[in-house]
């Protein structure tokens, strides 16, 4: 028979899901709920395929524990889906690997209704528990965990992993040895919602995945890459994260995937250290500066200086160049009291990478007050890069005295790089002043 | 007034310090990687590793006894906004 045109279809099963709990592994319920019309998350990722919040129940045989919850909004879903599962009395445990929002909207209800339970998370997740259960907190039983600590549930365990900053402090994993399912919250993740919960029944996910790593994990790749150490040698045969389809098939592929998106997309071609200076220049006089310190750095052998006119590219490939550089120099004109525009987006999207500890410097032209880069300087310090040498600022053109200053200023920037740099001793009262 | 000197090894920078000196006092203007967030001992993000001298170092308090344990810190670490160099030489980098 055929389908008159105007017919509704039914809803795609991508969408309304599974009604109930579904089985992941002997012993192992899906309890999660579907998002599929978010499209931002987090302010900071836009998600055209919306999400799930997935959350696990675990039976042993003396109790249940529950492995992270959904975000708020979906506690309602949660607890329906709990319910046709267990009962609250026979909750042992709440594992929490990671206390963003998304996965802990529910916690505080669960607690309320099962006192009894016991909460375990990292170290470093006790202060956001603290916050998200207030005045309950001092009377929930709560134990701090880290590798090498387990959860007894009668016939099976729990293990747990510390993988801190993947990609919070608090982030850790849950292994479950004899169904082979590990636990990894947002570590594998990918906001895609296809009711079909598996990533062997669901449409092509690769794109959020790959998407989900780049926005959330990329800042935390190195330790993205410790954690994969030490996940690798467990014999799992799913990986279970808290959003996106659940890795059965294929898990190890995955877990290759994330750690290629975890390497450096400009991997540095020699053992030299690379120092990349960027500016923007109104009348050249920045430029002029930004060239002086190129060549002065240049003097230092063992540093690969390279220098870049921002106006002319996109910000993304230099974000890729910076990401496996060890320091970077940021010239910018003083334009109404301010560092320029292109300087501030160059500066805004560096918290996409890891920052932590490169060599960071400020320079630039300006004609009444100076302040870009003081400005540029604090933002630099705010993504933890360490600043020896106090910013180069010029009143208008510099001179040919001023030029040698910029190219003094590239040799100590380089030797700072090359460990070479003489050891400074400065006064309380000097920096004070600063 | 006795002195002390405070050495952030990532920017190889000494500063010659008073007794009593915050690390993050000094980190921040001499452009050490040790920075902060919260600045009230909560938070973690200034732990600091002590290279050199940590006998010259005030005691942690219970506050900063909670946040290293919390935050799984060596027996070297320290919180940069919490403790103060009281005398001798200290030397201290990134934790």
């Amino acid at each position: 028979m055929s389908v008159p045109p105007f017919a509704l279809r039914p809803p795609a099963p991508r969408t309304t899901g599974p009604e109930g709990p579904v089985t992941v592994a002997p012993g192992v319920t899906w309890i999660g709920a579907l998002d599929p019309g978010l499209r931002s998350f987090d302010v900071i990722l836009k998600t055209s395929n919306g999400t799930t919040y997935n959350s696990y129940l675990v039976r042993g045989s003396e109790g249940v524990a529950v492995i992270d919850t959904v975000k708020a909004e979906f506690t309602g879903a949660f607890f329906k889906r709990f319910e046709e599962s267990a009962s609250y009395d026979e909750i042992r445990y709440i594992v929490l690997n990671h206390l963003e929002p998304d996965h802990t909207g529910a916690v505080p209800e669960l607690v309320r209704r099962a006192p009894q339970a016991e909460i375990l998370l990292s170290p470093r997740g006790l202060p956001m528990l603290r916050a998200l259960l207030g005045a309950e907190f001092d009377n929930a039983k709560v134990r701090p965990v880290t590798t090498g600590h387990s959860a007894d549930l009668g016939d099976r365990k729990l293990d747990f992993i510390n993988t801190p900053y993947v990609h919070w402090p608090d982030t850790q994993c849950t292994w479950l040895a004899d169904a082979r399912v590990l636990f990894t919250c947002d570590l594998f993740g990918s906001h895609f919602c296809d009711g079909r919960l598996f990533e062997d029944q669901v449409d092509d996910f690769r794109l959020a995945f790959d998407n989900y790593f780049d926005r959330i994990m990329r800042p935390f790749r190195s330790f993205v890459t410790s954690a994969l150490d030490k996940i690798e040698p467990l014999d799992f045969a799913v990986l279970a994260p808290a959003h996106g389809p659940i890795l059965r098939s294929a898990p190890r592929d995955w877990l290759a995937r994330t750690r290629l998106l975890a390497t450096p997309r400009r991997k540095a071609d020699s053992a030299e250290k690379v120092l990349l200076i960027f500016y923007v220049s109104a009348y050249g006089s920045t430029a002029q500066l930004a060239q002086a310190i190129h060549d002065g750095a240049e003097e230092e052998p063992g540093v690969r200086v390279s220098l870049f006119d921002l106006e002319g590219s996109d910000i993304s490939p230099f974000l890729d160049l910076i990401e496996e550089a060890d320091g970077i120099a940021l010239g910018t004109p003083t334009i109404n009291g301010d560092a320029v525009r292109t300087v501030w987006d160059m500066l805004a999207r560096l918290v996409d990478i890891e920052t932590k500890g490169k060599l960071g410097a400020a320079f630039g032209s300006y004609g009444w007050s100076g302040e870009a880069v003081r400005l540029v300087e604090a933002r630099l310090q705010g993504l933890k890069m360490r600043l020896p040498e106090p910013g180069l600022r010029v009143k208008l053109h510099p001179s040919p005295e001023e030029l040698e200053e910029g190219r003094a200023f590239g040799r100590r920037l380089a030797q700072q790089l090359t460990g070479t740099a003489a050891p400074r001793e400065i006064d309380f009262a000097e920096l004070a002043a600063r | 007034m006795e002195k002390a000197t405070l050495t952030f090894t990532d920017v190889s920078i000494t500063v010659n310090v008073p007794p009593g000196t915050r690390i993050i006092e000094m980190s921040e203007k001499v452009g050490s990687g040790i920075t902060y967030g919260c600045r009230e001992g909560e938070c973690g993000t200034c732990l600091t590793h002590v290279v050199e001298g940590a006998e010259n170092l005030s005691e942690p308090s219970a506050l900063e006894m909670r946040v290293l344990s919390e935050n799984l810190a060596g027996s070297d670490d320290r919180l940069a906004c919490q403790c103060r160099v009281l005398g001798g030489n200290v030397k201290v980098r990134p934790g």
